[in-house]
């Protein structure tokens, strides 16, 4: 399979479906009496995947590293207390490239000196920033230029911008080879159909061997994040996500969370009547650890024109106008 | 078929041969003075005539009584408890004798065979386990010394003082004895698994670390994929609707179900599929790992009770464990001790919250893969309606493959879809997709539309993948105007019992029922593993071998899944190449083989 080509690293594990790429691959490391840290930010397939593996988890602020160094160092005087005990804790960290709640970048260069630091292994979920991220669409590691070789797992999922099923496992075989025989959505599973297998090698063949398509994406990224807080600015709507995310988080400010609600959903209805689709993000809040803000998700993509970014971002701006001067019913 | 051996239709609550299995409990139960026993139940079963429904005889008593304002009263009790059972038992076998399926034949149906091995056989087992385990040790002594090098991959240098990643006996397991036979597991194929598949020779000169590829490819018979309708084919009416498809609809929408929706072809799969299996709604998931294990959790929470069997699969294991619920296992199709578990959680309730649990769901799946055998579902669907608990039945093995028309193992029964609560199987085994589907009342699937994380976090199923399943599904059920549908699952049911009936006769252990397409021939040694995967490989057959972990440590196996693509001169080459096989290495350890002496076994 070309993955490893791609990113360079020694071996790949292909499963079927995204969700249980990254639910099956962290309790096939990580068990009872393991100590994992994870960004409160991160989505349901970890959470789930966490839960899964039955060790203790530590929530870290979103993209605070202090925070992380705090837990770190408490459980750094634990382990000094009892050595015989810390020998045995296998220690994980677990982030994302991009975090699909809030469109930003993990600070990647400071997390690995905190992993050289503390002796914690580190998973990076790299679902939404491989194929978007990178000079040539490689990811985080390569955005950041750190070594691949000192990640210890890189999961992501073929759904995003691969546009296949399914998703897979990078590293080096000595930690990525474990999950043939334990991960239990690659044991136990069906493999993915060939069609879909074939499908994902075009993309990656295609995004090797045209990476001016990242170059779009970037322009078109940067000028749509800056459009858009252009023309949101004035409303109660604000925008929210790095440059260089092609997914924005549109949020609307206000006290009232039913009002907050209420006033997204008439932006995408209204925007929907001018031709222009965007989409209410939807997570299961009952069930998700910390619930996330609600907040409309804005997509774009490196085949639109500029005419295309152009239109959208003035009918975005009257829309959202109008959707801020109607009053609460 | 002619034969001179006749075969009982299974009956629910068979009584008779289990004296020897009664409990403790159960021989107190038997003394009490008041007429609560476990007999009464009744249960709705589909026939030739209209649904005809069966009860024991003090059904209706029952019921009076539970219902009026009386209280029940002592009675003294004509005989014990024993002779009540057997009473009833043979009322319901005149019951049930004469009641003939949808199709209007006299189903004969083959009850389960777990042959018990003897204790020298175990012990033999374990012998040669720890065999192997000394070997493994004294080799990690000579890695340790030097005098062997290590060709196992290894943590970087940089990391060495991180803590160790892999338990050190798990990882010997691995380096030791499994990569001894690694070249009998993960072959790369190079060709559609259809009856035949084309695998890419590959020799390894260092024992399995490392392959390299001849450059040619053989034909080996398929006796590993689950295909069990022969849909596994890259010509035909589905393969050209699903190319067809990926024109007009693409390959998939990049975005969530909430988000952005699903597919055409996705909604008409889900209608045709509640439609196949006569329930209201259905639901469809692009993954059917992910179809158990992400919905137990929204089934049951932790208020709840979850009943399953023992030998059910990896992903309803993970599911019931996410869920939260209390968890209790039932020994592989006892009911006497289904029953026992559902009379203890019943009257004693959640041990951590004193009270009643809100919600018992019994688990069990159509047709068990390792072990071939047919779950008793209307004894349970008996069970679950005395005790009031719900059903969920995977039939992830059986949909397409049991029942005369191919719905499964409700229709195999004759018992009424209505009566199952939650209906879950995948498409990947006999209709040669991929992907999982949950079927029952519109209430069920509303509120699983509503909260199943599937639909939130991951994409839809892809359009070519739900068409192939819409042709499939219509030539099963005849919706394309041939009888291919009718002629495939004629032609599986043959294969399965010519098939099962001639290995009984030549001498091995094989577990399970008759009709179930599933077929797990003991070896019982690990070492048989290895030998049986090259050997039947040289001989151009291709086998799926399992041993520990996947099945207990005494219990390895060899598993053919049989097709209805297979023909008779396929079958007749395999079970020629398993005779002569079995007969130089001794594997033929059935003490049953005299009583299929002298059958004729017709194809």
């Amino acid at each position: 399979m070309p993955f490893f080509n791609m990113i360079s690293c020694e071996e790949a594990v292909l499963y079927s479906y995204g969700f249980a790429t990254i639910a099956s691959a962290i309790p096939a490391y990580a068990k009872r009496g393991d100590v994992i840290f994870a960004d409160k930010g991160v989505n349901f397939a970890i959470q789930k995947g966490l839960q899964a593996s039955r060790s203790r988890i530590e929530w870290f602020e979103h993209n605070d590293v202090e925070d992380l160094e705090r837990l770190l160092e408490i459980q750094a005087e634990k382990d000094r207390k009892n050595p015989k005990i810390a020998a045995k804790t296998r220690r994980f960290m677990v982030v994302e490239g991009l975090y699909t709640k809030t469109a930003d970048l993990c600070p990647l260069p400071q997390l690995m000196a905190l992993k050289w630091k503390y002796k914690v292994r580190i998973f990076i979920d790299e679902s939404y920033s491989f194929g978007v991220v990178g000079k040539t669409g490689r990811g985080v590691t390569e955005h950041f230029g750190v070594d691949v070789i000192d990640v210890d797992m890189i999961m992501a999922s073929l759904e995003n911008s691969i546009a296949s099923t399914g998703g897979f496992c990078v590293g080096r075989s000595y930690i990525v080879g474990h999950q043939r025989l334990s991960g239990l959505g690659y044991c136990f599973s069906a493999s993915l159909p060939p069609l879909l297998a074939t499908a994902a090698s075009e993309a990656l063949r295609i995004m090797k061997e045209e990476p001016e398509r990242f170059t779009r994406l970037r322009a078109n990224a940067k000028s749509f994040h800056l459009g858009l807080k252009r023309a949101l600015e004035g409303t109660h709507f604000q925008v929210q996500g790095s440059e260089l995310s092609p997914m924005q988080h549109v949020i609307y400010e206000h006290p009232d969370p039913k009002v907050v609600d209420h006033k997204l959903d008439m932006l995408v209805d209204e925007l929907y009547n001018r031709s222009i689709l965007i989409t209410r993000s939807r997570y299961l809040d009952k069930e998700e650890a910390f619930p996330p803000a609600q907040s409309d998700k804005v997509m774009t993509n490196s085949e639109m024109s500029e005419e295309e970014v152009v239109i959208a971002l003035s009918e975005i701006q009257q829309a959202a106008q109008k959707v801020d001067a109607t009053l609460d019913e | 078929m002619a034969e001179t051996l006749t075969l009982p239709a299974t009956l629910p609550f068979d009584m008779d041969n289990e004296e020897h299995r009664r409990t403790k409990s159960a021989r107190i139960f038997s003394k009490l003075p008041f007429r609560i026993h476990p007999l009464s139940w009744s249960v709705s079963l589909k026939t030739h005539s209209g649904t005809k429904v069966i009860q024991s005889s003090d059904a209706k008593g029952f019921k009076a009584n539970f219902f009026s304002k009386e209280k029940i009263r002592p009675t003294s009790s004509s005989g014990n408890y024993d002779t009540l059972r057997k009473n009833d038992i043979s009322s319901q076998s005149k019951a049930l004798e004469n009641i003939l399926d949808v199709n209007g034949n006299i189903p004969t149906r083959a009850e389960n065979e777990f042959e018990p091995v003897s204790r020298v056989i175990a012990l033999w087992c374990y012998i040669s386990w720890t065999v192997l385990l000394i070997f493994a040790y004294f080799r990690e002594f000579l890695l340790k010394i030097g005098l062997e090098k290590s060709k196992a991959t290894k943590e970087l240098d940089k990391q060495k003082d991180f803590v160790p990643l892999y338990n050190s006996f798990e990882s010997l397991y691995t380096r030791r004895m499994y990569m001894r036979v690694r070249d009998v597991f993960e072959r790369p194929i190079a060709s559609v698994p259809g009856a035949v598949v084309k695998i890419k020779d590959r020799i390894t000169q260092d024992y399995c670390w490392t392959f390299q590829f001849t450059g040619t490819e053989t034909e080996i018979i398929n006796t590993g994929s689950y295909n069990y309708l022969g849909f596994a084919e890259n010509k035909g009416p589905c393969a050209d609707a699903s190319a067809l498809s990926i024109d007009e609809y693409g390959l998939g929408t990049c975005s969530t179900i909430h988000e952005q929706g699903q597919s055409l072809p996705q909604c008409k799969l889900e209608k045709l599929v509640a439609q196949f299996l006569g329930v209201d709604e259905a639901i469809c998931f692009s993954m059917g790992f992910a179809t158990n294990s992400m919905n137990a959790p929204c089934l049951v929470d932790k208020h709840g009770l979850i009943i399953s069997d023992e030998y059910n699969h990896a992903s309803l294991i993970l599911g019931c464990r996410l869920s939260g619920a209390s968890i209790k296992v039932f020994k592989h199709n006892d009911m006497n001790d289904l029953e026992r578990i559902l009379r203890n959680a019943i009257a004693n309730g959640n041990p951590k919250t004193r009270r009643p649990y809100k919600k018992i769901l019994i688990i069990i799946e159509g047709i068990y893969s390792m072990e071939g055998s047919i779950c008793n579902l209307p004894a349970i669907i008996a069970l679950k309606k005395k005790y009031k608990c719900y059903l969920y039945l995977d039939e992830a093995h059986s949909i397409g493959a049991m029942g005369p028309t191919g719905r499964g193992v409700v229709e195999y029964w004759g018992c009424d879809p209505k009566d199952v609560d939650i209906m879950m199987g995948t498409f990947t085994k006999s209709f040669g997709a991929a992907g999982g589907y949950i079927g029952g009342t519109k209430a069920v699937i509303s509120h699983l539309r509503k909260s199943s994380p599937t639909g939130y976090y991951s994409m839809p199923m892809s359009p070519p993948v739900a068409q192939q399943i819409i042709e499939s599904m219509s030539i099963i059920m005849g919706k394309d105007g041939t009888i291919e549908g009718e002629k495939r699952i004629e032609q599986l049911a043959r294969n399965s019992r010519y098939f099962r009936r001639n290995l009984k006769k030549m001498g091995f252990i094989v577990y399970g029922s008759d009709d179930s397409p599933v077929v797990p021939i003991m070896l019982f040694f690990p070492a048989y593993c290895g030998v049986w995967g090259r050997e039947m490989l040289k001989r151009k057959i291709g086998i799926v071998v399992v041993s520990f972990p996947a099945t207990a440590m005494t219990e390895s196996r060899a598993r053919i899944c049989l097709s209805a693509a297979h023909t008779k001169e396929m079958l007749d080459k395999v079970l020629k190449e398993i005779d002569d096989f079995g007969n130089i290495t001794g594997a033929k350890w059935s003490r049953r083989a005299h009583l299929y002496k002298d059958i004729q076994i017709e194809y």
